[in-house]
């Protein structure tokens, strides 16, 4: 049973603090991804699945995956059985269009869903939230469409295939048969159920409950994972399986809507998670350290997809925290401190080459390699990365996002 | 070419927009224009054509003396704190088809200016009449908001005024408040061959007061022209068969001068698809995605075959 006691999470600093609204460590230290999996009850990506995801797909796995970035999951080996079997499944995953700054954490959730997609070459949507930011953001209904559309065109430059994508905002679509399994939701979904799993207690105000938006963002996220809401795409497959990759904060969500999938007649979506939260303010990727936070505000704490090569350069240099020591001397003694060095951090994320990358952390490590190489090598990795997103997105047309948001048949999605 | 004074002139006359006409010898700067129009006539405008990092542009037209600070405008647009700077001249005659020292709100009747977003000082409002240029600056005429208004609807246009000296805070709680004026369009135009900075510092698109327009200076205007060069053979490579073939063949020739010498073919081989699978591949699905969207777009257009 996903949905049991242990779930609901106390909320003293003594303990650590993950769900979709707020994320703390325990005493303000780093967060301790094995007792979350623990607490949560999902499980590990451990290597054997790592090597089954490459015998499937026949491909070396994504560099996400090699290097824990996407680390927890739950049934996704249920998933491949049955895709070894030739059941199929497809991808659900989803934004909140918000500021239209978008920096480099912003794309992962994306790079891998892309990744997915074409490794085991299955379909997908993915959901603007436009409604949600409406509400929690106050902005008016027309500013949130525009940003869901201006979102909508850096996630369709991260390179998702026309044939097999179907985006949509929930302002233009939640509707028919996608409204009618929202209510189907909402009915299965008691209070103390939600509160058990939020970690609400009888002491938290109702407006967190109440709120008539959060009764719908409580069955907007699970909707989606059901194929009888896209009957345009999935009709007569109610038991087509989803999977969604998500940051590992959702998985208060998707429990809830594995709880009530069965009880609607549908399979369980299955998840595969994220240890990077890409709205945590402090984060693990922001250039000035590991409690730096990464805001639009704070142009100099993040890589943006709309930074020149000279800009980035500039950050990377300037800005991103070092784990050099501070004399060279120094440095060629004891080496460089891995643990906060963030272009290190940078380069374990976005550096494909795995051998590339011990050498560099042995060399830096060992105090052979000197923070400015390092430094140089990210800049070159990120500015490849920067100008093909760039090259990309300035291909995408307002028809190239209205055939991507049209609601039309996908008749090659398992090609 | 574009609209003429006379044109526009006889379009207000047409919609019975009241307006009075001074003519005189051709200004450059809101001083020289002042020798000429007294303040009794009118407020005086100074009018500003700027653009953005992604080929968008605005005009910003406002009272003399209200303050405009870039670095407060580009926040409030949600382009970050150095995300707007002086459009260059190439944009002045290709997108508002007026001269140097011309920049007007009666520009956006141009055809070419459909996707620049005009920003009006809301204190216009409060004055009789206000002054602007009709296309051309060897004329003045002054009229009040309403008439503006007025013609602005007459080409579809919203009137937007906004508080230009407002200075809100944008946060992540606090969305940016002028963000949905930012045009939906950006507008690629062609860069001139030589590029002489400060050509505007004579001219009124120049702010009055002392702020710079970038105060994070980013250097060039060359880098927002380079920028759109890019953009536009972007979108070449992703709809033109021989161009596409170019692109993978430059990269890939590229790749072979800087990693063959003295490599056995095979290792060469593997390193090749090594390193081009996963761009050649974004290039290939970007190229389908665009052919899709023209066939989408074709299909929505398209008229039922006849019985």
């Amino acid at each position: 049973m996903d949905v049991d006691k242990k779930d609901s999470i106390a909320s003293d600093s003594s303990e650590q603090v993950v769900n979709p609204w707020e994320v703390a460590a325990k005493d303000g230290g780093k967060i301790d991804y094995d007792k979350l999996i623990d607490q949560f009850g999902c499980q590990r990506l451990d290597d054997s699945l790592i090597d089954r995801v490459q015998r499937l797909t026949s491909r070396q796995p994504h560099v996400f995956l090699r290097r824990g970035v996407f680390f927890a999951h739950r049934d996704f080996n249920d998933v491949l059985d049955a895709y070894e079997r030739g059941d199929k499944f497809y991808l659900y995953t989803g934004r909140g269009p918000s500021s239209e700054a978008l920096h480099l954490g912003h794309l992962i959730p994306f790079m891998f869903t892309k990744y997915l997609q074409e490794a085991f070459k299955v379909p997908l949507v993915i959901q603007l939230t436009d409604d949600e930011k409406c509400m929690w953001k106050n902005l008016s209904v027309e500013e949130s469409q525009r940003l869901a559309r201006e979102n909508a065109k850096d996630i369709i430059a991260c390179g998702f295939d026309v044939t097999k994508t179907f985006i949509f905002s929930d302002f233009d679509y939640v509707g028919g048969a996608f409204y009618k399994n929202m209510v189907k939701v909402a009915k299965c979904v008691t209070l103390n159920k939600a509160m058990g799993i939020f970690g609400f207690s009888g002491e938290d105000h109702i407006g967190k409950l109440s709120f008539p938006p959060v009764q719908a963002c409580l069955s907007v996220p699970a909707v989606p994972s059901f194929p009888s809401s896209f009957p345009h795409l999935f009709p007569g497959k109610d038991k087509l399986r989803c999977l969604i990759p998500c940051a590992i904060d959702q998985d208060p969500y998707f429990r809830m809507t594995r709880d009530v999938a069965p009880r609607l007649g549908y399979s369980k979506p299955a998840l595969i998670e994220s240890s990077f939260f890409p709205a945590l303010q402090a984060s693990i990727l922001s250039l000035l350290g590991e409690n730096g936070k990464m805001s639009a505000s704070d142009p100099n704490s993040a890589i943006y997809v709309t930074d020149t090569a000279k800009e980035i350069k500039n950050k990377i240099n300037r800005y991103a925290f070092s784990g050099g020591q501070d004399s060279i001397e120094k440095h060629r003694e004891i080496g460089a401190n891995l643990e906060v060095d963030i272009p290190v951090k940078y380069l374990s994320f976005f550096l494909d080459d795995d051998t590339e990358l011990e050498h560099i952390k042995k060399e830096y490590g060992e105090g052979r390699m000197l923070t400015g190489e390092v430094k140089k090598r990210l800049t070159e990795v990120l500015t490849e990365m920067v100008e093909r997103h760039r090259m990309a997105r300035a291909a995408v047309t307002d028809e190239m996002v209205d055939a991507f948001m049209a609601v039309r048949p996908l008749p090659s999605m398992f090609e | 070419m574009g609209f003429s004074k006379d044109h526009l002139l006889a379009r207000l006359q047409e919609l019975q927009i009241d307006y009075s006409k001074y003519e005189h010898p051709p200004v450059l700067t809101v001083e020289e224009q002042a020798k000429y129009v007294s303040s009794s006539e009118g407020a005086l405008s100074k009018n500003l054509f700027l653009k953005d990092k992604k080929n968008r542009y605005y005009i910003v037209s406002a009272m003399t003396d209200t303050k405009v600070d870039m670095k407060v405008l580009s926040q409030r647009l949600g382009l970050g704190k150095g995300g707007i700077r002086m459009a260059p001249e190439e944009a002045l005659s290709e997108l508002l088809q007026v001269s140097l020292g011309c920049v007007t709100p009666f520009a956006v009747v141009n055809e070419s200016a459909r996707d620049v977003s005009l920003l009006l000082d809301q204190k216009f409002k409060n004055q009789t009449r206000c002054i602007f240029h009709p296309l051309s600056n060897d004329v003045s005429i002054s009229l009040n908001t309403l008439g503006l208004d007025k013609f602005l609807q007459s080409i579809g246009r919203d009137s937007v005024y906004i508080d230009l000296e407002a200075n809100p805070v944008v946060g992540k709680d606090q969305p940016p408040d002028l963000a949905v004026y930012v045009p939906s369009n950006s507008v690629v135009v062609p860069e001139l061959p030589t590029k002489t900075a400060s050509i505007q510092t004579a001219s009124k698109n120049v702010s009055a007061e002392k702020t710079k327009p970038v105060a994070s200076a980013k250097p060039s205007k060359l880098a927002g022209n380079v920028k759109s060069a890019v953009e536009d053979s972007a979108l070449l490579v992703f709809k033109n068969p021989e161009k596409f073939v170019e692109e993978i063949l430059d990269k890939t020739t590229a790749l072979l001068l800087s990693e063959g010498k003295g490599e056995n073919v095979e290792a060469l081989a593997e390193t090749f698809r090594k390193r081009l699978t996963s761009e050649f591949t974004h290039l290939a699905v970007m190229y389908k995605n665009t052919a899709y969207s023209q066939g989408f777009y074709a299909g929505t257009q398209s008229q039922p075959k006849r019985p």
